[in-house]
């Protein structure tokens, strides 16, 4: 394990800074996202819950898919992906200050964007990015994580990192992440292993007490479906809910989207952008919609997470307990609320 | 070379035939004169006009048509509205083929088959109809009931007329909903005409059009005594992506574009009933 | 405040039960203290769940577009500010007034969660309100507060703590003057330079996501389609483009319910990226009461207003804004 001191990182940043893109936790007009990393920038690593996840740095929100020039009766494709390729090999980056949580929704993300057939602008970013994740120590109370098996003292990735008050550890885990090592091996130390140990358990302290760390899953499994489906109560779980897309939009793993052309001067782009099954119009074809009522879709989201994913996905449940949509629905929806009410408490 | 997956090829529209008042078949190409690619009968392709935007249609043309593919399309939203306009020489974009297809291979074959459509509804099963008479050995009795709303509706006429209705071992019921003059066929709904034409339920059968259509089919051949997972259907839902990652064709654990369009009642079963 | 939850409770008892009412519009208890939800009330049993306390911030008005067109008559609790959001969804006939049974409640101002663990507060679980003071406590230790430095946005530059309609009311305390301040924070934007101000509007507008939360939890927002969801209106609205959208998306909107915002706050409430978003709305109330004198939605659920009535003493575009408004 290696170490550098807190006051030394801008050092850190900037040395990465010199050969790769560098994204990480950014406070600008109040709010912390990830930016590119810039002397002077407000970094905040401590932020355990940036408004946007990482997701849009492999997944944008929206992102050009192809241009098409037409002349007469006749098209010509122009795919973007050559220069996307070509300025990732240029550029690699690094993804700075993910947590536990956050690089466990990449994994899921990963599933659904990197199975045959592969989402080639999503894996073209995803295989330019070392991601360096650093451990929780203070969770709050919407943090669930534990409850999807994800330690928040330990996270995963190419580059583990623990913060503590005087110094940010640092232990690769991966190739790309002992590569990373190399570039910057000279501003660390050697050392760190019991203070780590030391933060670990703390942390863990915390984690037990935490108001959800004990909710159910057990009932959440393909063969209820139906009978999940089915219940009564997804009526007056959803009736508060005005169908906006916040909790899609913060939430790690959602990754749904939309295609659309857009006509400009020099042809038509064609681009794809977020969509949230919330909305009314996601599912709406010329000839009907399957989705007419917001109980349905809002039920369609968090059956999505809780059941339909997991069962093609080996069980892997596509919520990963971050709390960004516990935080931020406009009314105070959320998916804690859903699993309590159909799967309860361990203890109850 | 970066796989193409989200992009499309550039197609040339031949042909255009008006099938009815509202549904156009468009015969297309690839740039070099050739078939864009090959499919199974049952999958689809994303057709598109840029700057409009791009629908999953049906492959109407049978796999064993080598020279070309054709899609009939029913106006009937923006995309189809401009489509309709296009003229012959006009390219288009097409990306496919998606979706599991009619598994003609293994489960249709040395079987009676029964097809059953509605409407627009045809244009799935003319593929897998001219795919049989292809390999017209390989299959056993074929029987075909279309239904539409009136004679102008039916999609195909002319095929139908001259070449199903004279292919041995093959019978062709027509129905449209209402009396019309010129018409002396049979009249009435789909659902009921199954029932009257006293079927053999041991037949393999296929269903596809109106969701109403399929619900009161279906329920009319159980009654005869089909077995439900030896009847299919294809699915419709929007779709923006066609390999399973944009998320609204989403039914339970199954991605229409890429576990569909394609299926088994008994399977539908299963699902959520939210298509 | 407990007082008049029980109170509320009490009511909203008799009511269901006297069959008078088929449904009570108000809060239920969420999973913490500072989280209550909007709900509906069918049965005296679903009112196990019911709550009223500071955190009540939601206003419950848009709700009633669906509610008073069911079976039955809805009886609904609003706050002051929620009052002229009703009014004003009368006055365009989005709800049905026959319908609905009106109770006016006290409001002590409402309290923001988020600005609790601004002050670098975690894990809260548990929020204890005393007259002034607000008591926090957390998975790392307990903290007091004072009431005012944690108000909701919309609180701390309360219009009014008169209700504007009721039907009856439970008030059982004495509520706090008005702060009279909401044009404070446009005076400071109009001081600006307009490359200071545009900088301003675009760092603010750079964080939307698009997530919509600020319309659909608008209760001007009340058109059945919008026209941002409108494909062939050539407006895309769920694309994410900073040189674009999101810069006209919310200008749009202000202008699409100027003249109809009663200024209820719930925009700036919601955002997720807390973008200041009613102060495009009041710059336009500044505006209108500046140009045709003094006027705010809602006080009255019918009779003209400002833009959408003629007078020959109505202000020229030319003379509007001292001769700059072209």
């Amino acid at each position: 394990m290696l170490k550098i001191a807190k006051e030394r990182l801008n050092e850190l940043y900037a040395k990465i800074n010199e050969t790769m893109g560098l994204f990480m936790p950014i406070k600008k007009a109040g709010e912390v996202n990830y930016h590119v990393w810039g002397e002077g920038k407000e970094v905040s690593l401590e932020t355990l819950k940036t408004v946007k996840s990482p997701k849009n740095m492999f997944f944008p929100q929206t992102e050009n898919m192809m241009k098409f020039k037409t002349e007469g009766k006749n098209i010509e494709i122009v795919d973007v992906r050559e220069k996307l390729a070509a300025a990732a090999e240029d550029k690699p980056f690094v993804m700075f200050g993910v947590k536990a949580c956050d690089y466990k929704a990449i994994e899921v993300l990963d599933k659904v964007f990197l199975a045959e057939p592969v989402d080639t602008y999503y894996q073209i970013r995803r295989n330019a990015a070392t991601i360096v994740t650093l451990a929780c120590s203070k969770p709050e109370e919407s943090c669930f994580c534990s409850v999807f098996g994800i330690d928040a003292t330990a996270p995963q990735g190419d580059v583990t990192t623990w913060l503590d008050e005087n110094y940010l550890y640092w232990q690769a885990n991966t190739e790309k992440g002992e590569n990373l090592t190399k570039l910057v091996e000279t501003l660390f130390e050697k050392g760190g292993e019991a203070e780590v140990e030391t933060q670990k358990a703390n942390t863990q302290a915390i984690l037990e007490k935490l108001p959800f760390a004990n909710l159910d899953l057990s009932r959440f499994k393909p063969e209820n479906l139906n009978e999940l489906f089915d219940d009564t109560r997804w009526e007056e779980m959803s009736e508060a809910c005005l169908g906006c897309g916040t909790c899609t939009f913060v939430c790690p793993t959602c990754q749904c989207f939309d295609i659309r052309d857009f006509k400009t001067n020099e042809g038509v782009i064609r681009y794809r952008c977020w969509d949230s099954c919330m909305y009314s119009d996601f599912t709406l074809m010329a000839h009907g919609n399957s989705h007419t009522t917001q109980m349905q879709r809002f039920r369609q989201r968090f059956m999505h997470k809780l059941v339909y994913y997991p069962s093609q996905n080996d069980g892997l449940y596509s919520c990963v307990g971050c709390g960004r949509c516990v935080n931020k629905c406009p009314q105070r929806l959320n998916i804690v609320k859903v699993i309590k009410t159909l799967g309860g408490n361990k203890n109850d | 070379m970066i796989e193409e997956n989200l992009i499309p090829k550039i197609g040339v529209i031949t042909d255009v035939r008006r099938d009815t008042p509202d549904v156009k078949t468009f015969r297309v190409v690839g740039t070099d004169g050739k078939k864009l690619f090959k499919h199974m009968p049952g999958q689809c392709a994303m057709v598109s006009v840029p700057g409009v935007g791009e629908c999953m249609f049906s492959i109407t043309s049978s796999p064993t048509n080598e020279e070309y593919m054709e899609f009939s399309i029913k106006k009937c939203g923006c995309v189809t509205e401009v489509i309709h306009s296009l003229e012959v020489g006009q390219q288009i974009t097409v990306r496919g083929p998606y979706g599991k297809n009619f598994r003609v291979e293994e489960d249709f074959k040395g079987q009676d088959l029964l097809f059953i459509a509605g409407g627009i509804g045809l244009a799935p099963l003319r593929s897998v109809i001219n795919y049989v008479r292809h390999y017209r050995s390989n299959y056993g009795k074929v029987v075909i009931v279309y239904g539409a709303r009136s004679k102008d509706d039916l999609v195909d006429i002319e095929e139908i007329q001259n070449e199903w209705m004279n292919e041995p071992n093959t019978e062709v019921y027509l129905t449209i909903d209402r009396p019309q003059e010129g018409w002396d066929g049979h009249v009435g709904f789909v659902p009921a005409y199954v029932k009257e034409l006293g079927l053999n339920p041991n037949m393999t059968a296929v269903l596809c059009g109106p969701p109403i259509m399929i619900k009161f089919t279906l329920a009319g051949l159980l009654e005869i005594g089909f077995d439900k997972s030896r009847v299919f259907t294809t699915l419709e839902l929007r779709m923006k992506c066609g390999i399973g990652k944009c998320g609204r064709c989403n039914v339970g654990d199954k991605f229409v574009c890429k576990d569909g369009p394609v299926f088994r009642m008994t399977e539908l079963d299963e699902l959520p009933d939210e298509y | 405040m407990k007082d008049v939850e029980l109170k509320m409770l009490e009511r909203a008892k008799q009511l269901l039960e006297s069959g008078e009412v088929a449904r009570v519009i108000g809060w239920k208890k969420g999973e913490f203290y500072f989280d209550p939800a909007p709900a509906s009330f069918e049965t005296v049993e679903e009112l196990g769940d019911f709550v009223y306390n500071g955190f009540c911030g939601a206003n419950l008005s848009k709700y009633l577009i669906q509610a008073s067109k069911k079976e039955g008559k809805t009886a609904i609790f609003l706050k002051p500010c929620d009052s002229y959001s009703f009014n004003q969804l009368v006055k365009e006939h989005r709800i049905v007034r026959e319908n609905i049974h009106v109770i006016a409640i006290e409001c002590q101002g409402k309290l923001d969660i988020e600005k609790i663990k601004a002050q670098g507060i975690s894990a809260v679980t548990e929020v204890e309100e005393e007259g002034e003071s607000v008591t926090v406590s957390s998975l790392y230790g307990e903290t007091k507060l004072n009431k005012a430095e944690i108000l909701l946005g919309k609180c701390a530059s309360c219009k009014g703590k008169t209700h504007q309609v009721k039907d009856e009311e439970i008030i059982l305390h004495e509520m706090p003057a008005p702060i009279n301040n909401r044009f404070d924070e446009v005076a400071k934007l109009e001081a600006m330079t307009e490359d200071e101000r545009f900088a301003f509007w675009r760092e603010q507008l750079q964080k939307c996501i698009r997530c919509n939360a600020c319309r659909n939890v608008c209760p001007a927002c009340s058109c059945v389609k919008c026209v941002f969801d409108n494909p062939a209106s050539g407006i895309e609205a769920k694309a994410n483009d900073d040189k674009f959208e999101e810069q006209l998306f919310h200008i749009i909107r202000a202008f699409h319910v100027a003249g109809r915002c009663t200024d209820c706050g719930e925009c700036s409430r919601v955002c997720p990226q807390n973008i200041p978003l009613h102060l495009l709305n009041r710059k336009f109330i500044k505006d209108i009461d500046g140009l045709y004198g003094e006027f705010q939605a809602g006080e009255t659920d019918n009779g003209k207003t400002p833009l959408t009535s003629y007078t020959e003493s109505d202000v020229e575009p030319n003379n509007a804004l001292g001769g700059e408004a072209k």
